[in-house]
């Protein structure tokens, strides 16, 4: 008893001075999240105005009544050069490549992991350093001769030359490699002699027991996809195939092309739309997320 | 129900281990086989060279009559339990078993016939809709067992099916196990390091060493009268006693007296005796040996009595419950006890 006692009173004077301690962890904390929230906050703020306040006093901290106008503009009506593209078809554009981008890494990657670990492949370990090495070469690296390619092949202005050159990837194929090679070797065994060839061993087995991995790599991908920006400026001068992240930036080449003031609220209000998908399946596929990383049922 | 034949069979490893080195073996139809050895002697390499999941570097394999060295594993009609019961995880355990038989194309409603037949069987009708990780460790072998029963295979293989279960289960399984295959009189190889499984399993045991097979024969062949010193030592616990000593005749010379022996051996000899074949005495005469006591272990219905003749170590076991006597120790073994074994190659003499 005494010395739980004596124990209390030398936490006492220590509780204030961790109280002290929390204090500055929390400002720190909570001027880092102010550091990355207030721009967000402004950007919802500021598509509430219309363009002409904008332009005369800058980047707005409260809010006005024309959000729901701006939204319908940045959705419906094209501010494009051309008057062809929409903020509708943008949105969709940014969803073909980030779905098709997700799905096409993962579908390669998950195959190139397969024939790396389950086939008793001359040099498979080199394969798999080689194709390890391209994470020294992005696409902003190799993008000369990759337009190059793409150019030739008359992909130019088209979803698969959008898409195609971006999935080989390296890092998923890692992932699967290191997923793949703690599976255990009896259940491969055990489906050799259920009968299931390399297909059906891959499609019946391999795949489903990989669902939350590939959830995880698809979450990662399909942000990656849709925050792309280089590539799509480069493959894409037809104004149907512009993405969100592109068609933000479009908005603003007014003023230099026209001389006109820019629709900054519709640019804001894109640029939340922009934001959105890849926050939401951030926050729906969270348990996934962390599931296909930290654990896995084999 | 099929016969099994291993003739000649090696098996070298690309980086030049020699995991079986000609292995003869004939299986009789229905006939319970274990493979017994200390790890690494290439019991589950034969048993997976056997199941075509490794291929044999030379020799034949046949099951039945047809030879198998080229036959893929899920041609050969055979049906494997693994040590981890490689269950598919994301199935449930009607589709565990049942998988097999979907590939063979065979149609649904003879798939669930016997799907049902095997799961009533090992009492698993009422989890077939579970998956593996819902399931007990005793409940996974059964689905594992399960997996391998309705494909109404020729052989059965089972690779150390019982190590990761708890002593309680195990024992309880082997002779569900043992049950499951006199009914249904499928052939059956079945690989385990675990001397008790094989003693009380089997039809007939096959122990390795090295590569080799050492000795093939009834568990009472093996126990009784082990073909070297290796089987001797490995099978039985506590183990043969062994000790080294000169074979003069018609008996032998060992440190502070001689035994009798049953027939004539001559020179440098192993000479290993059962410790329940030796029994203690107070009295002393022409061949006994004088036996030093270190301690007793209790294991209940039995006593393992440890000590010393002279320097080497021995094990007597006591069946009666009276104290030791008390003075000078002795111990006497009758002739037929006493298994020699070459000292040099280590066979039987």
């Amino acid at each position: 008893m005494t010395k739980t006692e004596t124990n209390k009173g030398q936490n006492a004077p220590r509780k204030r001075r961790i109280k002290l301690e929390h204090l500055l962890d929390h400002s720190i904390l909570i001027l880092g999240s102010l550091f990355m929230l207030v721009p967000v906050y402004l950007i919802i703020a500021t598509s509430s105005f219309d363009r002409i306040t904008v332009a005369r006093k800058g980047l707005q901290y409260t809010f006005s009544d024309q959000m729901a106008e701006n939204f319908r503009m940045a959705m419906f009506e094209s501010t494009s050069f051309t008057g062809t593209v929409d903020g509708f078809t943008m949105l969709m554009n940014s969803l073909i490549l980030g779905i098709g981008f997700a799905i096409g890494k993962i579908a390669i990657s998950m195959m190139a992991a397969y024939a790396i670990v389950y086939f008793r492949l001359r040099f498979a370990t080199f394969a798999f350093w080689l194709i390890f090495t391209t994470l020294l070469l992005p696409l902003e690296v190799r993008i000369l001769p990759t337009y190059e390619i793409v150019q030739g092949l008359g992909m130019i202005n088209t979803y698969s030359g959008l898409i195609i050159p971006l999935i080989a990837s390296a890092t998923g194929t890692f992932f699967f490699r290191q997923f793949f090679r703690s599976v255990p070797e009896e259940l491969v065994e055990a489906a050799r002699i259920d009968g299931a060839g390399p297909v059906k061993f891959f499609i019946d087995i391999l795949v489903p027991l990989s669902k939350t991995m590939i959830a995880a790599i698809f979450i990662i991908m399909f942000v990656v996809g849709w925050n792309q920006y280089l590539w799509p400026t480069l493959i894409t001068t037809d104004e149907g195939l512009f993405t969100l992240v592109r068609g933000i930036k479009q908005i603003m080449l007014v003023i230099a092309d026209n001389n006109k003031i820019p629709e900054f609220g519709v640019a804001m209000a894109l640029a939340i739309i922009a934001m959105l998908p890849p926050v939401l399946i951030v926050l729906f596929f969270q348990s996934w997320f962390v599931k296909g990383l930290v654990e896995s049922d084999k | 129900m099929a016969n099994v034949s291993v003739k000649d069979v090696e098996k070298i490893y690309p980086n030049g281990f020699h995991a079986i080195k000609g292995a003869n073996l004939e299986i009789e139809p229905g006939e319970f086989i274990v493979l017994v050895g200390p790890s690494g002697c290439g019991k589950s390499t034969l048993l997976r060279t056997i199941a075509g999941l490794e291929e044999a570097s030379s020799g034949e394999i046949s099951i039945g009559d047809r030879v198998v060295n080229d036959v893929d594993p899920a041609d050969r009609n055979i049906a494997m339990v693994f040590q981890n019961y490689a269950l598919y995880p994301h199935m449930t355990v009607y589709k565990n078993m049942a998988y097999g038989l979907k590939n063979r194309k065979l149609p649904k409603d003879q798939i669930d016939a016997q799907v049902q037949k095997a799961a009533l069987m090992l009492g698993l009708s009422e989890h077939l809709d579970r998956k593996p990780s819902q399931l007990s460790g005793g409940q996974r072998q059964r689905v594992a067992m399960g997996r391998a029963i309705v494909r109404s295979p020729d052989l059965f293989l089972f690779d150390e099916p019982l190590s990761n279960l708890d002593a309680k289960l195990r024992s309880q399984m082997r002779i569900e196990i043992r049950k499951l295959q006199r009914e249904l009189g499928v052939t059956s190889i079945y690989v385990t390091h675990d001397q008790v499984e094989a003693m009380t399993m089997a039809d007939r045991i096959v122990v390795l060493n090295g590569g080799k097979i050492e000795q093939i024969g009834t568990p009472a062949e093996i126990y009784n009268s082990p073909a070297s010193v290796f089987v001797a030592s490995f099978m039985g616990a506590p183990p043969m006693n062994l000790m080294d000593a000169v074979a003069d005749g018609d008996s032998i010379a060992l440190p502070g007296g001689s035994l009798p022996l049953d027939h004539e051996v001559h020179g440098p000899v192993t000479i290993g005796i059962r410790p329940e074949k030796a029994v203690i005495t107070d009295q002393a005469n022409g061949v006994t040996l004088p036996f030093t006591h270190d301690f007793t272990e209790e294991l209940g219905a039995i006593r393992l009595v440890h000590g010393h003749l002279r320097d080497t170590p021995f094990v007597v076991h006591r069946h009666d419950d009276a104290p030791l006597p008390e003075g000078p120790l002795y111990v006497s073994v009758s002739g037929e006890n006493v298994n020699i074994f070459d000292q040099a190659t280590g066979q039987k003499r």
